[in-house]
């Protein structure tokens, strides 16, 4: 079970916490401009990594806020 | 006492084949017994990192069905299941495949009418499936509480009768004999580390056994195939979780179906040496570390128990996880890939059990004659371009 560090609540049981999959995806600066293939990266192209990752976790029985993690996909340990 | 006899010769790879196939899981096995059996290919080598079949096909709590939603893969999934109807006599091993039903258990409105809709299009799909309401789920399985007084009454279910659970080790060594027999080299310990790739075209891999030339390479790595198609440069939408299950002690026979639960998140059957198998969905978070959460376990025995009030003094004996793939659709994706000559079979998720058969099958027709095969063809990586999506989430988030 993980111990994630809410930015706001401190270090938390994991089950107060939702998944958000990668870090850092924004929202296409220009849309309307986008190819299929963009819009098929954009929607459904994540990193997949064995290793180091970032990405989002939202305390959602606690605070409610978004935060990033850097978390090793392998270990489970959480980047200080 | 005498060894046994070996089921397969244990070779050092040749310096070039034809198909090289990465990953020796179930997929990779059957894979490699349809391209000599069905094609007469079988200048074939399987490379496995580990020991054959130690990934998700040593790991999986065997449920096989073919109740999908969509025409496309209640197609892939019931040609798998008619091929499991045939297969212990085909590979001359006993797989143990016991067809004894499977329940998917609703437990509110929209369950019911999800279960009511997925049946009726399975039967248009002539693939066997009924509603039973909860007087006939307790007909069905006595032991399963169907009580009204419980948080999440059991309002009904579908059945699929022919639908039930194998012994995945057993499939895994019928199919790797029935492949070494036929000339297939089984490489145990060898880890493709990379590709080499002249003018768009694979040519070759780069393992930790030296460099093996290939005519074509199949990945069939289950839920480390992104860490691998990222060395060739494709970025796959596939991202890699754990999935956690656990059995019991040994008991009597006690439960003679399988029922799973998609609302309150547990499955679970009996094998046949005598364990309760159970499991749930899916950890939320991306790993690779072959374990999960023990909240997960924890939910899903408080949902069995509610289920099967007799199961309380049972003690778990062994949990454990595997990484399963999974795809935005809940789809897997069969076919070529941007480099030539390197076809990706992955994505099966929390499911691909069931489809080992099928699946073996419709990627060696793919690969012999290098294009997808008609029933791959829905699942190809560019669905993603074109949106024709194959939106299974109903039929496989907790039910594998
Ligand atoms: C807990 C659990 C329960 C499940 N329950 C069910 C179920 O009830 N019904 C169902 O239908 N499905 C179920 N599944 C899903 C099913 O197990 C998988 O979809 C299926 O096994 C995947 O195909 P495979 O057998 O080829 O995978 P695997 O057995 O994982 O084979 C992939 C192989 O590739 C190898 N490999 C990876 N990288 C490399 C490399 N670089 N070089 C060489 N080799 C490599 C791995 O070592 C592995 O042996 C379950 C899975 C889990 C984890
Ligand atoms: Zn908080």
């Amino acid at each position: 079970m993980l111990l994630i560090r809410c930015p706001f609540c401190g270090p938390r049981d994991e089950t107060e916490f939702h998944y958000g999959g990668q870090a850092e995806i924004a929202y296409p600066a220009d849309p309307s401009a986008l190819t299929d293939e963009e819009w098929a990266g954009y929607v459904y192209l994540r990193d997949n990594p064995r290793g180091w990752f970032h990405e989002r976790w939202t305390h959602s029985a606690g605070c409610r806020t978004w935060f990033n993690v850097r978390r090793h996909t392998v270990t489970h340990e959480i980047a200080q | 006492m005498r060894h046994p006899d070996f089921l397969w010769r244990n070779p050092s790879p040749k310096s070039a084949y034809d198909v090289v196939i990465v990953g020796g899981g179930g997929h990779g096995l059957a894979t490699a017994y349809y391209l000599a059996r069905n094609h007469g290919i079988t200048n074939v080598a399987i490379l496995e990192k580990g020991w054959l079949a130690g990934g998700n096909m040593a790991r999986n709590t065997t449920i096989i069905r073919s109740n999908y939603l969509w025409d496309e893969s209640a197609a892939i999934y019931e040609h798998s299941l008619k091929l499991w109807e045939g297969l212990s006599a085909e590979l001359d091993y006993d797989l143990m495949f016991s067809q004894r039903g499977v329940l998917n258990l609703a437990h509110n409105l929209p369950d019911v009418r999800e279960g009511r809709r997925r049946a009726s299009a399975n039967q248009q799909n002539g693939i066997d499936a009924e509603w039973l309401d909860a007087d006939e789920v307790k007909k069905f399985c006595p032991i399963l509480n169907t009580s009204p007084h419980v948080r999440y009454p059991v309002l009904g279910a579908t059945l699929q009768r022919r639908a039930g659970i194998a012994k995945h080790d057993h499939v895994a060594w019928g199919y790797a004999r029935a492949a070494d027999a036929l000339g297939v080299d089984l490489i145990q310990g060898c880890e493709v580390t990379g590709f080499e790739i002249d003018g768009g075209r694979v040519t070759a891999v780069r393992t930790s056994q030296g460099r093996i030339a290939a005519g074509t390479v199949a990945l069939a790595a289950a839920g480390h195939t992104s860490v691998l198609a990222d060395k060739a440069g494709i970025r796959l939408p596939l991202q890699s979780h754990p999935l956690q299950a656990l059995v019991s002690e040994l008991l009597d026979p006690v439960l003679d179906c399988v029922v799973m639960s998609g609302a309150v998140h547990v499955y679970v059957s009996q094998a046949h040496k005598g364990e309760l198998v159970m499991g749930a969905g899916i950890d939320a978070y991306n790993s690779y570390g072959q374990r999960g959460s023990f909240n997960v376990i924890e939910r899903q025995m408080g949902a069995a128990l509610e289920l099967f009030p007799i199961f309380s003094r049972v003690r778990v004996v062994r949990t454990w996880a595997g990484i399963v793939d999974v795809a935005p659709d809940a789809s897997p994706i069969i076919g070529p890939t941007p480099v030539e000559g390197l076809y990706i079979n992955a994505g099966w998720g929390t499911g691909g059990f069931k489809a080992t058969p099928g699946s073996g099958w419709v990627y060696a027709d793919t690969i012999a004659n290098q294009r997808a095969h008609p029933l791959a063809e829905p699942f190809s990586l560019d669905r993603f371009t074109t949106g024709a999506l194959i939106d299974e989430h109903g039929a496989a988030a907790v039910a594998h």
